[in-house]
């Protein structure tokens, strides 16, 4: 690997670690121009600034806001490499594919969001539906994009039922366990989630990672 | 003392000083620059209506408001800045003068340590009903939340269930938080017209107010304001609460959060005085820091604390009452954290007068209600309100007859002057001032204290009961509701 390469693959995971997407954008768009195989763009640059960040959380160092800008760091440099390996015909390999959603009735959605850019900064595909969505577009989302698993919010304690609705709709059309949910929000205890036999739930966005990881069994 | 009374703080002589005139002029400013240049979401047909015909900048689509200065200003003026929280019993009143501090219970959690198992379960309505009771006898308890969510009532009638349940188990003021959809805000509207005796009467005596959370940053739920305004037009007291964390629904400092709260809840005030002008409205918030790890609720810390203390500097500004969230300590159980948080919480936002405090009972967050944890919080109410009336000094409290007859050596417990007087000092119920072979021996505490004072409240106590005419009327209205 020539200097320059190996200088690049350092800025871009260094990029992530700032948190700074301007020049994870950047780096991403020069390794196109040098010629550097996507696919070790995402490796052996940003990926490791990723898992930096990652240990640093799990040693008590790095704070929420650093993991959540790294991700979305990742997310911007991946966005601009993603074309060049289709056109390539290679896939970054994904932990699963995830359908996010606030239940119908309820548009609280900060903690959904977070769990979002942490899902997608940890190797998952995920598509954010927003708030307020009810169980067919839930439902109906995951088929088409042919999710392993689906994760609900709901903030409010007339609104967590509509998780129940969901999981409900799922073991109906017999779309478990092929489809795993996670339920999550701030009055979701692991007896509702038991309860309404959902999966699991967590109740932070970092618990939310290890929860699916676990789920698509890959820790 | 009988069960009637009501324990509030009024007269203060302790101050504190948080923010200078100048400070809040600035935060009020960084407010309306907030408010007219990067807008409030208010996802309400009518809401939106009223800034449209007010000639505020509306964003159908997006839903976004902005609004110049001094359309704000103006409305605001509009607030009345003191009135009453009427009792199903009068003589239970609760004035917002700025010069009393009435404690509430909180709301509105999901489980329970059950007060005769300890063990944690899934709220129900007979916990609504039990601690509406318990609290009924609870002098510090001056009105009630809706604590628990009635989890085996139907979701589009629960927030009624939850009325009936408080209002046939206790005379106070009730303020519930769960009423936030158009049906159940028109519904429970009937019901207080029923308790108060006629709509006009329930606009003279409010024996029913409304708190709406905010949905920040910079936004608020469509039911929430719907059924805020049907509160204004019959005079229902209405507050808007935010619950701002810095780090997540706020900016990381502790003045940006405010701002960002204060557009919030000061844009929505606006709001009912524009559609409802002189209609009773309050200031409602429990600002807090997301854990900065985790950037989960914390339900305590310093930055709380501070908050607790700042809110009432500007709810004064605008001259409106406040009802600030206190206690709901993030501890886990009754232990050293849920003491500490508690005691300071509450001591931050009464000594700046905070008109009402919210609210004792609750663990983790305002999740799991402890009916220990409630008779623990009420002392620690009682040690405040006990520090607020500070030190009286005059000849009599100087004392110096008594000093006189003493003399050097000697002691003061034969003095009349000391009979006279000794029933000033705190008489505390949990604090454990027993010999250490006597605790030795025991090995009980607080907590256990704590909880049998409420079982026996909840044992003995018998309030005084609602016209059974008017449950079956309660009974009506919630079927309606039911039936659609």
């Amino acid at each position: 690997m020539s200097e320059e390469i190996e200088k690049l693959f350092k800025d871009m995971a260094q990029s992530i670690i700032d948190g700074d997407s301007d020049i994870s954008v950047e780096l991403a768009q020069k390794s196109i121009e040098m010629s550097v195989p996507p696919l070790d763009a995402i490796t052996k640059g940003f990926v490791v600034g990723v898992n930096y960040i990652g240990d640093q959380f799990g040693l008590g160092e790095a704070f929420l806001p650093e993991l959540v800008m790294a991700g979305e760091a990742m997310k911007a440099a991946v966005a601009v490499l993603e074309p060049e390996l289709i056109k390539l015909g290679e896939a970054r390999e994904i932990m699963g594919r995830v359908v996010l959603a606030t239940v119908e009735g309820d548009i609280h959605e900060i903690g959904k969001t977070l769990v979002g850019t942490m899902l997608s900064a940890s190797g998952f595909e995920v598509v954010d539906l927003g708030v307020d969505q009810p169980a067919d577009k839930i439902i109906g989302k995951a088929l088409e994009i042919n999710a392993d698993l689906i994760g609900m919010s709901a903030l409010l304690t007339t609104t967590m039922v509509r998780q129940r609705e969901v999981i409900e709709e799922l073991d109906k059309e017999g779309l478990r366990p092929r489809i795993k949910v996670m339920v999550g929000g701030a009055p979701i205890t692991r007896d509702w989630a038991t309860k309404i036999k959902a999966d699991g739930t967590s109740e932070d966005a970092v618990g939310a990672v290890a929860l699916a990881k676990q789920l698509m069994g890959k820790e | 003392m009988s069960h009637k009374k009501i324990k509030t703080i009024s007269n203060p002589k302790l101050k504190l000083e948080i923010l200078t005139t100048e400070d809040v002029r600035k935060i009020h400013d960084a407010t309306l620059h907030i408010i007219e240049n990067v807008g409030v979401r208010f996802p309400s047909k009518r809401a939106l209506e009223i800034w449209e015909s007010v000639g505020a900048d509306v964003d159908h689509e997006k839903k976004i408001v902005k609004v110049k200065p001094h359309i704000i200003e103006e409305a605001l003026k509009k607030c009345p800045p003191a009135y009453t929280l009427a009792a199903r019993d009068p003589q239970q009143d609760l004035q917002l003068d700025g010069n009393h501090v009435h404690l509430g219970t909180d709301g509105c959690g999901v489980e329970v340590i059950d007060i005769h198992t300890k063990e944690k379960r899934t709220s129900c309505l007979q916990d609504v009903r039990d601690i509406a009771r318990v609290a009924d006898a609870t002098a510090e308890v001056a009105f009630h939340w809706v604590p628990l969510s009635a989890q085996d009532t139907p979701v589009e009638s629960r927030g009624l269930h939850e009325l009936k349940a408080v209002w046939e188990n206790s005379t106070k003021h009730v303020q519930t938080e769960s009423i936030y959809n158009v049906e159940e805000a028109k519904a429970s509207m009937e019901m207080a017209i029923i308790v108060a005796g006629s709509k006009e009467e329930l606009r003279k005596r409010p024996v029913l107010s409304l708190m709406q959370c905010t949905a920040p940053p910079l936004g608020h739920d469509g039911g929430s304001l719907d059924a805020a305004l049907i509160a204004a037009e019959h005079g229902v007291p209405t507050g808007f609460m935010t619950m701002t964390a810095c780090l997540t629904t706020g900016p990381a400092t502790m003045a940006g959060t405010l701002a960002v709260g204060n557009a919030e809840v000061i844009a929505a005030t606006a709001l009912l005085q524009l559609a409802y002008p002189g209609s009773p409205v309050f200031y409602a918030a429990a600002q807090t820091a997301s854990d900065p790890r985790t950037g989960v609720y914390t339900g305590g810390g310093p930055e709380d604390f501070l908050f607790g203390a700042a809110t009432n500097v500007l709810a004064d500004f605008y001259n409106i009452p406040l009802s600030m969230g206190s206690f709901a300590t993030g501890a886990k159980e009754p232990n050293w954290q849920a003491g500490l948080e508690g005691s300071l919480s509450t001591f931050m936002a009464s000594v700046v007068m905070s008109d009402m405090l919210l609210g004792c009972g609750f663990l983790h967050g305002s999740r799991i209600w402890s009916y220990a944890e409630m008779m623990m919080d009420c002392e620690i109410f009682s040690i405040i309100e006990k520090m607020m009336r500070g030190i009286e000094v005059n000849e009599e409290t100087l004392a110096l007859d008594s000093i006189t007859a003493v003399g050097p050596g000697g002691h003061y417990l034969a003095q009349k002057h000391t009979r006279k007087h000794m029933r000033e000092l705190f008489m505390p119920q949990f604090l454990d001032r027993r010999p250490y072979s006597t605790w030795e021996d025991k090995g009980d505490d607080a907590r256990d204290w704590a909880l049998e004072k409420a079982r026996k409240i909840l044992k003995e106590h018998q309030p005084d009961p609602l016209d059974e005419k008017v449950s079956k009327e309660f009974e009506r209205i919630i079927k309606s509701v039911e039936k659609k």
